[in-house]
């Protein structure tokens, strides 16, 4: 009835874990109470749950990251504690069969369910309005992205308290991770929890693609697009083109693992080298649609606060299409040791350096962008100059791994672990950061904290060179990643620095926390009135904070790159006189991307436990909801001018003549 | 019996991790002509992005505190945001470096492929190395002898490992002696390596391999030919034996295995272990000449 499931799937004899879910499960029960004393649940479900407006997708991508960072970085902690520790004859206090857990989900968490939702969040807030589109091209698809998405995290978090996580590394090397080494459900966990929000990203990505080819306003070119939406579409093409890599190769992986099938098995004809170059074909351009966005995000923000126009927006877009081309020609650098020839591995060596090329000349644009601006020190702006210095060095070791000479040295050490976080980190986790500060008062309508925003910067910083230079020292030792305990005791002093460096870390996410609370509380004091905090110079910045639900009243009209800005020098307003308002066609919410997602997340559970009823039933429950959903008509609906004049009137004067007064003359020419 | 007793410079020069002088740290104190090459790779190639780095990191404090917007005696050109002559700077620097940086990963993929003999007067001295669950396994088939979790070679003579799996994938390295190279079911691969001065040297499995994979650990022993003479004269005095059904058992998964000695080996035994899987179809990876 039950098929693998048992009560002692449950791992009462671990109080780590037991105290973890514990944990978890009074956060859920405090907040079913409050909504429910609250009368809130109504609210909830037709506010949010069911909304398919843009702006709202994208604050539940981001309360969904942040919530799961929380998890992952807990699993980080418990791992710097037990290498902190496990030196010479000491053993920690994880044993290996509940450390390997614990890595593996730090790297799948903070990949899949803190970096993903972060990017696609953001872009999701940003996008459409910085297009001057009413919302994206497929407004019920993202919902179903999103709820794909979030009952995917659900299901990594279910495993905490049934059965186990994968204990494989985060991208479950196969034969390790076939059925032969790895017979309990831990894979399985991972298997479905990739496959069910690897569909909801790859409907992401043909949603974003679709808006921002189909949908900018009119006057905006190509070559007049903002450099965030740039990013994000390029960003677009590589989940469209990668993702599918990723579906097809975990499938291959579950067809081996359900029904015996030899694949990526040792026997019968098997190859688990075929694996290892499926999954990094997908792997390597993943990171790329991770730190592209946030290049984006670079870019608008020192363009913004230097008060200048970004210096070789043409380079800069041409040197981003060039990397998003590239980044499939570069996989195998993952894998120099695997034995391939020395023509094969030069050739991704080299290919992999040219990449640096246009990542470098992005630098020394961002670099030339604040060269006679006027910078403002604000919080955005230090996670950018801190990403620049970061991301700099973090290249600079990219570039020696991908020397295959030196790569045999270096591989699969602690080397390529400072690596990795030092570009996603200083690159993807300060962009985010930078575009959360940058963009929250567009999102909410007041700003964040600025004193607390830059304590977490502060605290950020600092601990990642403590927590991680050690690493890149005790690589040069002959330290390796994965290893549970070690026996030269001689590597505990950078060890432990290591550890302390991830308290810092620490410290800076509870001044996030703190700069939350404290940004809520003091909301009215910090509101947006304008809808144009940092005197912007994009369209996102033209509307209220936050904008009606229908963002522009009127379809602006582009004929400039810094269309914002440049309107704002002029006096004048890039969107049309506010009257003669028409009625604007909006999309219904719809509960369709819940349900759809609510029975996914049965066939994802049911499938790996075995049981088989279940998943036959949330299958055609899914396909059900999806047929009703897809013969409904009335699934949009006219706003109608009288609303549209009683919503603007109730909005508060047009930001644009309160910042002029702003901007200083330009001085002579260069 | 081992070789050499654990070298006195361990004990007596204080080995501080905090110090990234060559002392103590395994890739900047190598002891074989592959480690000695790479170490130079590494020297050469940090210092020539160097050249950019520095700058980037100085023009990224200098230009945001030059630029200050409290700075009003700075100049100000909002509307600036292109020159020829600072983009030819920026594509043309990096062009070289990475002109140069490719050049040399060019010629050391070739010069350090692990695949390819060692130019030496010495024939190699081949070792066939399996990774097994947790445990390393090295025959020794010209003198037919085997050891668990220890490895031992002669000073100044290149040593041709042929590397395989008995279970999931793993990976050799010896960080003093340079290089690794995967190890996996069916593949016979190859790693060539040599000892430029006697020690004990740290190896161990560099790719995640499962829960007893942070034991998988050994110490190779680099000594004088006599010196590995009496240990393979030790070796072979050991009782134990090493065939296909003696594999088999020692194929069952342990951790922290013991250092194990075998006197004698099946021949066939390399062979039989890369057939084991494949249908009797061993698999090299070599893939050109």
């Amino acid at each position: 009835m039950w098929g693998k499931l048992s009560l002692e799937a449950i791992p009462y004899h671990e109080p780590i874990i037991m105290g973890a879910v514990g944990l978890m499960a009074l956060a859920g029960l405090a907040l079913v109470a409050y909504l429910t004393r609250a009368r809130k649940w109504g609210w909830l479900w037709n506010e949010w749950l069911t909304s398919v407006d843009h702006k709202k997708i994208g604050l539940m991508y981001l309360l969904v990251a942040l919530v799961m960072l929380l998890r992952g970085f807990a699993d980080a902690l418990m791992m710097r504690a037990q290498l902190a520790l496990a030196a010479g004859e000491a053993l920690g206090y994880l044993p290996p069969e509940h450390y390997d857990q614990i890595f593996t989900a730090h790297g799948v968490i903070m990949i899949f369910f803190v970096a993903m939702p972060l990017v696609i969040g953001l872009m999701n807030i940003v996008v459409p309005l910085q297009i001057g589109a009413r919302d994206v091209a497929f407004p019920f698809l993202n919902s179903l992205s999103f709820w794909l998405f979030a009952v995917s995290a659900l299901l990594v978090n279910v495993s905490l308290a049934l059965g186990e996580f994968a204990a494989t590394g985060w991208l479950a090397y196969a034969p390790l991770s076939g059925i032969e080494f790895s017979p309990g459900v831990g894979v399985d966990y991972w298997i479905w929890a990739l496959q069910i929000s690897g569909v909801g990203t790859l409907l992401t990505g043909v949603n974003f693609f679709v808006t921002i080819l189909k949908m900018r306003a009119p006057g905006m070119t190509m070559m007049r697009m903002p450099v965030f939406t740039w990013t994000a579409l390029c960003t677009n093409v590589l989940i469209i083109a990668a993702f599918p890599i990723l579906t097809v190769t975990v499938a291959l992986l579950s067809l081996d693992r359900y029904l015996g099938m030899h694949f990526f098995t040792n026997d019968g004809g098997g190859n688990a080298m075929m694996y290892v170059n499926l999954i990094w074909a997908w792997g390597h351009p993943e990171v790329y649609i991770l730190i592209l966005p946030m290049f984006g995000v670079f870019s608008e923000v020192i363009a913004t606060f230097s008060r200048k126009r970004l210096f070789g927006y043409t380079t800069l877009v041409w040197a981003t299409v060039v990397i998003t081309l590239a980044s499939f020609i570069v996989w195998l650098h993952h894998f120099f040791t695997m034995g391939a020839g020395a023509n094969v591995n030069a050739f991704f060596g080299i290919a992999t350096m040219l990449i640096a090329i246009p990542t470098g000349v992005k630098i020394f644009n961002w670099l030339f962008t604040m060269y006679r601006g006027r910078v403002r020190f604000t919080t955005p702006v230090l996670w950018t100059l801190g990403f620049m210095v970061t991301f700099t060095i973090g290249g600079m070791t990219g570039v020696m791994l991908a020397l295959p000479g030196l790569n045999f040295v270096l591989h699969n050490s602690l080397f390529v672990i400072a690596h990795f976080h030092n570009v996603i980190i200083g690159g993807v986790v300060f962009g985010a950061m930078a575009g959360l500060a940058y963009w929250f008062p567009k999102a909410t309508g007041f700003t964040l904290d600025e004193t607390w925003g830059k304590r977490a910067f502060w605290c950020w910083l600092v601990g990642f060179y403590v927590a991680f230079v050690p690493l890149y020292v005790l690589s040069f030792h002959g330290a390796v990643r994965r290893m549970n305990h070690y026996a030269n005791a001689d590597w505990q002093p950078m060890m432990i620095i290591a550890a302390l460096g991830s308290l810092i870390i620490l410290a800076g996410i509870v001044c996030q926390v703190i700069q939350l609370v404290v940004s809520v509380r003091d909301r009215e004091k910090n509101r947006d009135l304008s809808g144009d905090p940092w005197d912007g110079r994009t369209l996102e910045w033209a509307t209220t904070s936050p904008p009606p639900f229908y963002n522009f009243a009127h379809t602006p009209v582009i004929a400039e790159r810094d269309a914002f800005w440049d309107a704002k020098r002029r006096g004048e307003s890039p969107l049309p006189e506010a009257r003669d308002y028409q009625p604007i066609h909006m999309p219904r919410n719809t509960g369709a991307g819940v349900i759809i997602s609510l029975f996914a997340f049965g066939l994802g559970f049911a499938l790996v436990w075995h049981i088989w009823w279940l998943a036959g039933l949330s299958a055609l429950g899914a396909f059900v909801a999806f047929l009703v959903r897809a013969f409904a008509t009335d699934i949009d609906y006219y706003v109608g001018a009288e609303e549209v004049a009683r919503i603007e009137a109730g909005r508060p004067a047009h930001p644009t003549a309160s910042s002029s007064s702003l901007h200083e003359q330009p001085q002579e020419a260069f | 019996m081992t070789l050499s007793p654990r070298p006195g410079w361990r004990r007596l020069v204080p080995v501080s991790p905090l110090l990234l002088s060559g002392c103590g740290s395994a890739l900047l104190d190598p002891k074989g002509q592959i480690g000695a090459e790479q170490k130079s790779l590494l020297l050469t190639s940090t210092g020539l992005m160097l050249i950019v780095v520095i700058p980037v990191i100085v023009m990224t404090l200098w230009f945001a505190w030059r630029y200050r917007h409290t700075n009003t005696l700075a100049r100000y050109l909002p509307d600036w945001a292109h020159s020829n002559r600072i983009e030819a700077v920026v594509w043309a620097v990096p062009c070289v470096i990475i002109l140069i940086l490719g050049v040399m990963t060019w010629k050391s993929s070739h010069s350090l492929d692990p695949h390819q003999p060692l130019e030496s007067d010495e024939a190699p001295l081949e070792i066939q190395a399996v990774a097994m669950d947790w445990k390393w396994l090295f025959i020794y088939p010209e003198q037919g002898v085997a050891a668990v979790n220890e490895v031992a070679l002669p000073v100044g003579v290149p040593v041709h490992f042929r590397v395989t799996s008995a279970s999931v994938m793993n990976a050799l390295f010896i960080p003093q002696l340079g290089s690794q190279i995967y190890a996996m079911t069916g593949m016979d691969n190859d790693l060539y390596l040599i000892a430029d001065e006697a020690g004990v040297y740290a190896g161990k499995s560099t790719n995640y391999s499962g829960v007893g994979y942070s034991d998988m650990v050994f110490d190779a022993h680099a000594s004088d030919r006599e010196a590995f003479a009496d240990w393979i004269a030790a070796r072979q005095a050991a009782e134990a034996s090493l065939d296909a059904e003696a594999f088999e058992e020692l194929a069952e998964p342990t951790r922290a295995h013991p250092v194990e000695y075998f006197g004698a080996v099946d021949g066939e035994l390399y062979d039989y272990i890369l057939a084991r899987y494949q249908g009797g179809e061993p698999h090299h990876t070599a893939p050109e000449g």
